[in-house]
């Protein structure tokens, strides 16, 4: 039994309304603790209705999740236990700060969970650690934090209730470059220390390719294509043809390949220098 | 070269009890050619928003000055002209639309300058038009996607006809499709309507349709030339804290394996033709 199970979940907005639109559709997959799973899809696809029934913010109106074997929903009252299990970053999570230091603000999840002082007090430096914030910013107000500083402690808040799963809805989203790496960076490593399963809304191709193990597509309110991300971003055709982009570096290789090349398909930089090299030597395609 | 911006010997400094964070721009110049379509490439904090700000007056430099068509941007009688000529736009969409009907927030500038009705209307379908989204005049903008409310905000400056818009980071919160949207039509308005277009952004591949990319660090210039110039200089946009196109990254790492590929290239098709010489001649 998969640690996350969902199965055959359906939602529609706005039933037995004139502006009923049916978000999504039948959608079922697994994942198992410790994996990192991206979510792509366009705007509209149906990604954040699926991620807020995850967590329970949504209800099922049919389908069902199950955490641990169990029904989410299974008892209505502990739905609040399950957001505790299940954090959910949303997108822009700096909008969402609101305390006077950043300490307070990262303690606000633990708190509400019934902690001890001293527990709370722990995680919260364990947390900060984790997303890579000074001990001196915990002092301050979190509204004079740089941008990248603040979506950190955002986030840091999440991690500090130590959900065994994970969400975040597009975490890199209006960052620069270093912001984003370090973002990535930080979620892989919460991982590795926490063996937590991690969901990551995203719309780069790119990005979801350095941590992704695993790749869900959406589209239209539907699971698309689903898989290890290798079989995913080899349908390259299909993934255009959903107003997704393949990485630039995959479109690449996929037009060498039509020139009769033999080389295998690659979606990182990394990836297409090794290829490269070991075609020249003449060794079979890694 | 006729330019509609000149910026001189710009200091800019924000108020701030911490004096030696606070100096963004020193002694800083810069011009934009009138019709350019000009990229700004820089990470957070390399001096490229505060930039922005100066170009239409939003910000008074410290020292130096910033002249819009000869006009000094500190000289409060030309306020009004130098933002109608110098329009905005920034990063996030939601910020920046006011009423619940594309059409209306659009027609918020022209009403503000007190034009007739008549042209108003001419304008904002004029504008609408010119971005692609004249089919949702009667649409709520927030119903729209990313790529379609930053379109909105676009036609909302150009219903004030200017000759130059500024944009800040007008894609970083946009998907794929919503960012190419924003991007054709700023190519459009540049080839179509002679305006010019200032583009901030830390996305290398939107310096594509640029005449000139500048590139900035700690508030100073870096680099300033062609796209392809400026993709060939490998070492300073990496200092720059800039992310290489995948395709441009590939080539700089083989080079540096020592074999023999072109540099400055930027586009997929440019990067297969690269690669093909070194995949064929070993077979």
């Amino acid at each position: 039994m998969a640690f996350l199970s969902v199965e055959n979940l359906t939602y529609t907005y706005g039933q037995n309304t004139p502006f009923e639109k049916t978000a999504i559709k039948d959608i079922s997959f697994s994942a198992e603790k410790g994996e990192i799973i991206g979510l792509i899809g366009h705007t509209g696809s149906g990604k954040s209705t699926l991620v807020q029934h995850l967590n329970g913010l949504i209800k099922p109106q049919s389908g069902q999740i199950l955490l641990d074997g169990t029904d989410i929903w299974a008892d209505e009252k502990k739905i609040r236990e399950i957001r505790f299990r299940v954090g959910l970053v949303f997108q822009y999570p700096e909008y969402q700060l609101f305390e006077e230091t950043v300490e307070k603000d990262i303690a606000f999840g633990p708190t509400n969970m019934g902690l001890s002082p001293e527990e709370i007090k722990a995680r919260v430096y364990a947390a900060a650690q984790s997303v890579g914030l000074r001990e001196e910013l915990l002092a301050q107000s979190p509204f004079d934090l740089s941008g990248g500083e603040k979506r950190r402690a955002a986030i840091a808040g999440v991690m500090a209730m130590q959900p065994e799963i994970l969400i975040f809805d597009e975490p890199t989203a209006g960052l620069d470059p270093a912001g984003r790496d370090q973002i990535l960076e930080n979620i892989v490593k919460y991982r590795d220390a926490t063996g937590a399963t991690i969901l990551i809304v995203s719309h780069s191709m790119e990005d979801m390719a350095k941590v992704a193990e695993k790749i869900l597509v959406m589209n239209h309110g539907s699971l698309a294509l689903s898989g290890t991300t290798e079989s995913v971003y080899a349908q390259a055709d299909a993934l255009v043809g959903m107003g997704l982009n393949v990485p630039q570096i995959t479109k690449v290789f996929l037009a060498l390949r039509r020139f009769g090349i033999d080389l295998p398909l690659v979606y990182t930089v990394d990836g297409a220098f090794d290829a490269i090299l070991s075609f020249r030597k003449g060794g079979a395609p890694v | 070269m006729d330019n509609i911006i000149e910026v001189k010997n710009v200091t800019f400094e924000y108020d701030s009890a911490d004096t030696s964070a606070r100096q963004v721009l020193r002694n800083f110049s810069l011009s934009i050619a009138r019709g350019s379509f000009t990229v700004i490439l820089g990470h957070n904090g390399s001096g490229k928003s505060t930039l922005a700000k100066l170009l239409n007056g939003l910000y008074k430099p410290t020292a130096g000055a910033v002249t819009v068509d000869g006009m000094d941007t500190a000289d409060e009688a030309h306020e009004i002209d130098i933002k109608r000529k110098v329009g905005m736009v920034f990063q996030n969409p939601d910020n920046q639309l006011v009423a619940s009907v594309v059409e209306e927030d659009v027609a918020f500038g022209p009403e503000n300058l007190g034009m007739e009705p008549a042209e108003i209307r001419l304008r904002v379908d004029e504008a609408l038009k010119a971005v692609d989204m004249y089919d949702y005049r009667k649409s709520a903008p927030h119903k729209l996607s990313g790529g379609q409310k930053q379109r909105i905000a676009i036609a909302g400056v150009i219903a004030m006809q200017p000759e130059c818009i500024v944009l800040d980071e007008p894609t970083a919160m946009l998907d794929p499709r919503g960012r190419s949207e924003v991007l054709d039509t700023l190519v459009r308005l540049n080839r179509e309507k002679g305006i010019t277009i200032v583009l901030i952004t830390h996305y290398m591949n939107e310096t594509e349709p640029a005449d000139r990319v500048l590139v900035m660090h700690d508030g100073e210039v870096i680099d300033d030339g062609r796209p392809r110039e400026v993709f060939s200089h490998i070492d300073t946009l990496k200092r720059a804290g800039l992310d290489l196109p995948q395709t441009t990254d590939l080539l700089y790492r083989l080079r540096q394996a020592g074999l023999s590929v072109p540099e400055g290239v930027l586009t997929v098709e440019e990067c297969v033709q690269a690669l093909l010489p070194l995949l064929t001649e070993v077979r």
